[in-house]
């Protein structure tokens, strides 16, 4: 007999026979040749949407084509954090959605994900900043998420080794959000894989896409490494190399790909009890459960498909670490990564029809794509599943640029490398 | 990385700033809003060798036209982004100085 469902009972059952009735997570499927659904892309969102496709919205014939193996993209590349400290109209209502679900995910899925809510802590070190705070926890507030104002004496209470009287940058508080926290993203994807899997999902690795087929100006399937996969509908969920794949399709989208690095430090004893960010610099910090820093900052800046980054960028995250947290100065790097971005030219992201019948688009999440994964994929199985967008993603729009309706999050215009 | 100013010699990453593609051109201002719309928001992004402008603020504070491999991060190509301009406008296809 083999153990279907994660629960106490199943691993004290499993324990008591020396577990070997587990069976994998996710079968090695086989792509048919046709599909209702296909969803190009295996990473935490394309799962997500086949998942919220097959549980919400009775969707069945569904495929994730894989080019890699699931996991090794952008959702295992990240540094965890999940939030929905958002200012603008079309932004939050999307966000905490997405904390709604990272809140019921593990019950829905069966799966343990690690979903932390230990709070997410953003610092100000001057007026301006503290305004702009203010500002963003009432928007916050008003789009029904949480917010607390923290002053210094908060935050030092709350994380007492802050560089807080530092002379050039002095901590003068903080926004914090209590609902936000850290994920376990590989386990994200596992889980939406195998929760996907068992609702007949054919979860498809190792195959590329190198071709969209076209017939009177409708797409009918996919070339692929593996042959052929027709499908009614597509959708693109492919990160850095969204461009790549809807040049497939003739068309040309408001993103440039950038590589983003993220760190890991040698294990500590804990530490550190929240997500912290430097208000002065780009710097971000937390502490695994296996106690390693893991922390990140600005992407690299440059056009780029490597998966790897430069010196500078690194440089620039240790000088905002060293600022923040001097007593991390002689923590040795264990390991770092890079991953690559889809930024779009106003930092939000697209979820939305394509100008090709039948060919959907889920692009542009920048390099905060981990905390959106379960919106992101309840959303785009709702657009694939109705044709129309879910009513917090209404802003995604793809002719949002043309119309002027951009979500500039940080007020930077069109420049990718900004945002 | 590092880049090989033409002026500047062999530098490092952190003297540059990035601005992007090098290929779009700024349409006319009476050009077709779609022009408009193409120029400001849509990327080619290629996966492979691009042409991007560079600014060197900390050494010599030229704009250069770098060709890179966005695979590899190699760089096939540094030219002053002056000159690319000049040849353009002097090319056949050009419509010559100062015009």
């Amino acid at each position: 007999m083999q153990t279907n469902r994660y629960s106490l009972f199943s691993l004290l059952w499993e324990a008591c026979r020396g577990n070997t009735g587990w069976k994998p997570a996710w079968r090695k499927a086989e792509p048919a040749s046709a599909y209702d659904f296909v969803i190009v892309g295996g990473g935490g969102h394309g799962l997500a949407t086949a998942y919220y496709l097959a549980r919400r919205y009775g969707g069945k014939r569904i495929a994730v084509v894989e080019k890699g193996w699931i996991g090794g993209g952008n959702v295992g590349r990240n540094t965890t954090i999940v939030r929905s400290n958002y200012l603008l109209h079309g932004n939050e209502p999307f966000y905490e959605c997405s904390m709604k679900l990272w809140e019921g995910l593990e019950q829905d899925i069966n799966y343990n994900a690690m979903v932390s809510q230990r709070g997410v802590l953003n610092l100000f070190h001057n007026d301006a900043q503290k305004a702009a705070y203010i500002r963003r926890g009432n928007s916050m507030i008003l789009h029904g998420a949480d917010a607390v104002l923290l002053d210094q004496d908060a935050v030092r209470a709350k994380v007492p080794f802050l560089n807080v009287d530092d002379a050039r940058f002095p901590i003068k508080g903080g926004l914090l959000q209590q609902r936000g926290g850290t994920v376990r993203h590989d386990a994200v994807a596992w889980g939406y894989a195998r929760a996907a899997d068992r609702l007949g999902v054919d979860i498809i690795e190792n195959c590329e896409m190198t071709g969209l087929r076209i017939e009177q100006g409708r797409a009918v399937g996919i070339e692929t490494t593996r042959g052929f996969i027709g499908a009614r509908k597509i959708g693109l969920a492919c990160a850095g190399n969204s461009s790549r794949v809807a040049a497939m399709a003739g068309l040309r989208l408001p993103i440039e790909s950038h590589v983003l690095q993220a760190f890991v430090s040698e294990g500590l004893k804990p530490f550190i009890d929240c997500v912290v960010t430097f208000g002065a610099g780009h710097f971000y910090i937390s502490q695994s459960d296996k106690g390693g820093l893991v922390f990140g900052g600005d992407i690299d800046g440059y056009n780029s498909y490597a998966q790897r980054g430069n010196m500078p960028v690194i440089e620039d995250v240790c000088e905002g670490g060293m600022a923040l947290m001097p007593r991390i100065g002689r923590v040795r790097l264990l390991r770092h990564w890079g991953g690559i971005m889809d930024m779009s030219m106003d930092g939000s992201p697209i979820i939305d029809r394509t100008p090709v019948d039948g060919l959907y688009l889920n692009a542009g999440w920048c390099y905060g794509g981990f905390k959106a994964t379960p919106a992101s994929g309840l959303c785009f199985a709702h657009l694939l599943a109705r044709d129309e967008p879910h009513p917090v993603a209404v802003a995604y729009r793809l002719d949002r640029f043309a119309r002027g309706a951009v979500i500039d999050e940080k007020g930077m215009g069109a420049q990718p490398n900004l945002h | 990385m590092r880049l090989t100013c033409p002026f500047c010699g062999s530098r490092g990453l952190e003297e540059f700033t990035y601005r992007g593609d090098a290929t779009v051109r700024r349409p006319s201002a009476d050009a077709s809003q779609e022009a408009w719309v193409d120029y400001v928001y849509l990327r080619d992004n290629p996966c492979g060798p691009h042409r991007e402008l560079w600014y060197h603020g900390a050494g010599c504070r030229s704009w250069l036209v770098v060709t890179r491999d966005t695979r590899t991060h190699q760089i096939l190509d540094v030219r002053n982004a002056r000159d690319v301009m000049l040849a353009e406008r002097m090319s056949p296809e050009g419509k010559g100085e100062g015009s």
